[in-house]
């Protein structure tokens, strides 16, 4: 047997530390399909989790690793996949299923070129609408983007936790840049990860006194039982009522969307994590998320040499979006500069926030290559006016 | 809601009566949405007697469907009871069975969701051996969404999508199950109860991928739109048409709308399951 | 099963009789359990449920040995059958009387004359 947690420090290409993260966070499940370029998640895991008494099954294909880890995650076990585009295109209708039945997992995406089979090996951040709109319906998603393999480590911890606290598929949005680049990661020690693991809910109540999908507190999240222990749990991805059952009336409709698009909206400010630097007064602020976080700073160093007082909101969630952020900050400052690899997604969250009150502008690329500092500091001076 | 009636031999009543098998059932949602005289009432049933004769602990055992009117069953069932999307009830249930490995996981669902959408995950669970029980309905269309031809439909039977007489040939399921994998590999129509209850229990106490075929058209479409009569007829017809030859090759198994029906339990085989292998390379590789 | 001769230690057998429970509301009037019952005790009655179908009715209750057929086959799981402690019926022979289906009727052993055939013919 080995150790779950690796305590120390490594030089991890960031699917290898995304695999470990999600094993520190206590994952003992993966099942998953090969594709460029997550395929390294599972191989890690394949070597990983037989080693340290957990469960991988390379599936058939996406939408049965998709089916399995919710079925998994209902055995009771933390339960992730890894892939790409192509991938979550597959997975869209069970991870919907996931959001209705309320099934605490992790989908990783590291996100490559598109649409379509696009550029397989070379990285793009185009499927950040996919991941919030991408499942027919109403619904609200929880997903994060690091910037690192440190950053993927430990957001997977946080993708877990996630996942645990709102009874939510949690999607992980890396790309390809931070998947396959090798960086130094430190893992501190496992009491410390364990410390801030957050455990799924259980029923308070015995078997007969219990209704899977009533909330007891007012967290709008229900408790969840497992399998196997007595509850004769029935979740179905039909609108249902109280206790799991079909019920298909407007009523029911109403009172269950709303909960479960609330559950995640109204908790928006509490979910929502990001970094804000020197933000008041400024004249731009730039956004970025994922891989666009490590290469603005030089473009704002050498903005603010021309005099442009820039900021940087660096979102760590993209979503849900932190939208009141933007909206306070639209009134202050003169422009925002949206990096992102794709030719606009963030940016129109951006725009809609900013409600006209601030310019926006986009610094897009189609994937495939990075930005060269010039076009970055191009777009912060124009957002600058 | 209970049903009553006070209507019994020899002049006794009951305040209310229940049915030997309604613990097994979620009794606040019966009456079931099946219409009259269809099979998969008659499949849960005796699935429900399966459980009980097998000795299986109600609490450790699980049913996963799919949708359609066989994939109801996991709503009408007092089990841990999932229903889930379309297709996936098989790799929803490996990944039930995998993570925890004491539970007996049953898939209910029909023909359309497991062998046309759900076909890829049912040949694969099947090659893997994975230690779940699929009971598949084979109603010979796609009865919930209206008639639709589904990939067992016989040939020259009319559907909704093919209004001129279906063309394709047809899935001869227990054919797909062996060559697939499946260690258990049963068919029969409504009628043998008793024979299906019996399969059913040496599938739930068989480890490995267990396949059993249950014949029952949809009376409501099926055989009204092909003017079979009634269910009554059909299960009339069945008494007249099925062979019951145990160990038969499957590959004999073909189904046409008047011929005979084979039926049996055609493979009952020992191999080891996806866990067992695993485990077993795992201590090879340590 | 038709018998060339009496078997020589029917005396001691007995077979079981059964009492039918029918929750009539539930019957969707399918007719399995009347058609494939193997002693001919059920029948369709005059009468409505609320759903509007013909319920079964327990025509011939002495006839029912508690095969268990109907308590599997119902779709609905609107009848089944239980043990009658009270009753046997006890085969003495060939019986005369014919009921559905061609099934031979059973009677009380007291009522028999000695002749009776006590053969549950095989459902599925």
């Amino acid at each position: 047997m080995q150790p779950a947690v690796l305590e120390g420090e490594h030089f991890w290409q960031g699917d290898i530390a995304v695999a470990e993260g999600a094993l520190a966070a206590g994952c003992r499940f993966f099942a998953g399909y090969p594709i460029t370029p997550a395929s390294e998640v599972a191989e890690r895991m394949a070597e990983r989790l037989p080693r340290i008494g957990g469960v991988v099954i390379q599936m058939e294909d996406e939408i049965g690793s998709m089916a399995a880890i919710l079925g998994a995650s209902w055995g009771g076990a933390k339960a992730v996949t890894a892939t790409s585009g192509p991938g979550i295109s597959l997975m869209l209708e069970n991870i919907g299923l996931g959001v209705m039945m309320e099934v605490p997992c992790v989908v990783v995406n590291v996100q490559r070129g598109g649409p379509s089979t696009g550029l397989p090996t070379l990285w793009a951040q185009a499927d950040v609408m996919q991941a919030r709109w991408g499942g027919h319906g109403d619904y609200e998603i929880i997903a994060y983007a690091p910037s690192s393999p440190q950053e993927g480590f430990d957001m997977m911890i946080d993708c877990f936790n996630s996942a645990e606290r709102w009874r939510t598929p949690v999607i992980l949005l890396t790309d390809g840049v931070v998947g396959h680049m090798t960086e130094k990661v430190v893992v501190p020690p496992a009491e410390e990860i364990e410390a801030r693991l957050v455990e799924r809910k259980v029923p308070r109540r015995p078997p007969g006194d219990f209704l899977p999908y009533r909330v007891y507190d007012d967290s709008m999240v229900p408790e969840m039982p497992v399998a196997g222990e007595g509850y004769y749990v029935h979740a179905t991805g039909l609108t249902h009522d109280e206790r799991g059952y079909p019920d298909m009336s407007v009523d029911a409709q109403d009172r269950l969307v709303r909960r479960l698009v609330g559950k995640i909206r109204d908790n928006a400010k509490e979910i929502a994590r990001y970094e804000l630097h020197d933000a008041d007064d400024a004249d731009v602020v730039v956004v970025t998320y994922g891989v666009t976080s490590r290469l603005v700073p030089p473009a704002i160093e050498r903005a603010r040499k021309s005099g442009v007082r820039v900021g940087h909101l660096r979102l760590m969630t993209v979503w849900p979006f932190a939208e009141w952020v933007v909206e306070e900050l639209s009134s202050k400052v003169g422009g925002f500069c949206v990096v992102e690899m794709n030719l606009g997604q963030i940016y129109y969250e951006v725009a809609r926030c900013a409600r006209g009150r601030a310019k926006t502008v986009l610094c897009g690329h189609a994937g495939g290559g990075l930005y060269g500092v010039g076009e970055i500091v191009d777009a912060i001076l124009k957002a600058a006016g | 809601m209970s049903e009553k009636s006070t209507k019994t031999v020899a002049g006794d009543s009951r305040e209310k009566m229940s049915h030997p098998m309604e613990r097994y059932l979620r009794m606040e949602r019966i009456p079931h949405i099946w219409c009259a005289g269809c099979s998969i009432g008659i499949a849960v049933n005796a699935f429900c007697h399966a459980v009980q004769e097998a000795g299986l602990d109600q609490e450790k055992v699980a049913v996963v469907s799919g949708i359609g009117c066989t994939g109801r069953a996991a709503g009408y069932l007092r089990f841990d009871s999932f229903h889930t999307t379309h297709g996936r009830a098989i790799p929803f249930a490996t990944g039930l069975k995998l993570a925890n490995p004491e539970l007996t996981v049953v898939v209910i669902s029909g023909d359309g969701d497991l062998i046309s959408i759900g076909g890829n995950h049912f040949i694969h669970a099947a090659r893997r051996n994975v230690d779940i029980n699929v009971i598949c309905v084979n109603n010979f269309i796609y009865g919930m969404t209206g008639g639709q031809v589904s990939p067992t439909t016989p040939l020259s039977a009319h559907t909704s999508t093919t209004p001129y007489g279906n063309f394709e040939p047809p899935f001869n399921l227990p054919y797909l199950a062996l060559s697939s994998g499946a260690v258990y590999v049963a068919r029969w129509t409504a009628l043998h109860v008793r024979r299906m209850k019996r399969s059913m229990v040496e599938a739930l106490r068989k480890s490995g991928f267990c396949f059993i075929e249950i014949v029952g058209p949809c009376p409501t479409i099926y055989v009204r739109r092909n003017r079979l009569g009634t269910s009554l007829d059909i299960m009339k017809d069945f008494r007249e048409r099925s062979v019951v030859r145990h160990g038969a090759d499957p590959k004999e198994a073909d189904l046409t709308m008047t011929g005979p029906v084979l039926c049996g339990k055609f493979a009952d085989i020992e191999k080891e399951t996806f866990t067992e292998v695993v485990r077993r390379n795992l201590e090879a590789a340590q | 099963m038709r018998m060339w001769r009496r078997p020589l230690d029917s005396d001691g057998i007995r077979v079981p009789g059964g009492r039918i429970f029918v929750i009539k509301n539930r019957c969707k009037g399918c007719g399995f359990c009347i058609e494939f019952c193997p002693r001919g005790v059920l029948e369709f009655s005059d009468e409505f449920n609320v759903k509007g179908y013909h319920p079964p009715e327990v025509a011939h209750p002495e006839r029912c040995v508690n095969c268990g057929l109907c308590t599997l086959l119902c779709p609905e799981f609107a009848i089944f059958s239980e043990p009658d402690e009270e009753r046997d019926a006890a085969p003495d022979g060939e019986s005369e009387e014919r009921g559905k289906n061609d099934a031979p009727v059973v009677r009380r052993a007291s009522q028999t004359s000695g002749k009776g055939d006590g053969d549950a013919t095989g459902g599925a």
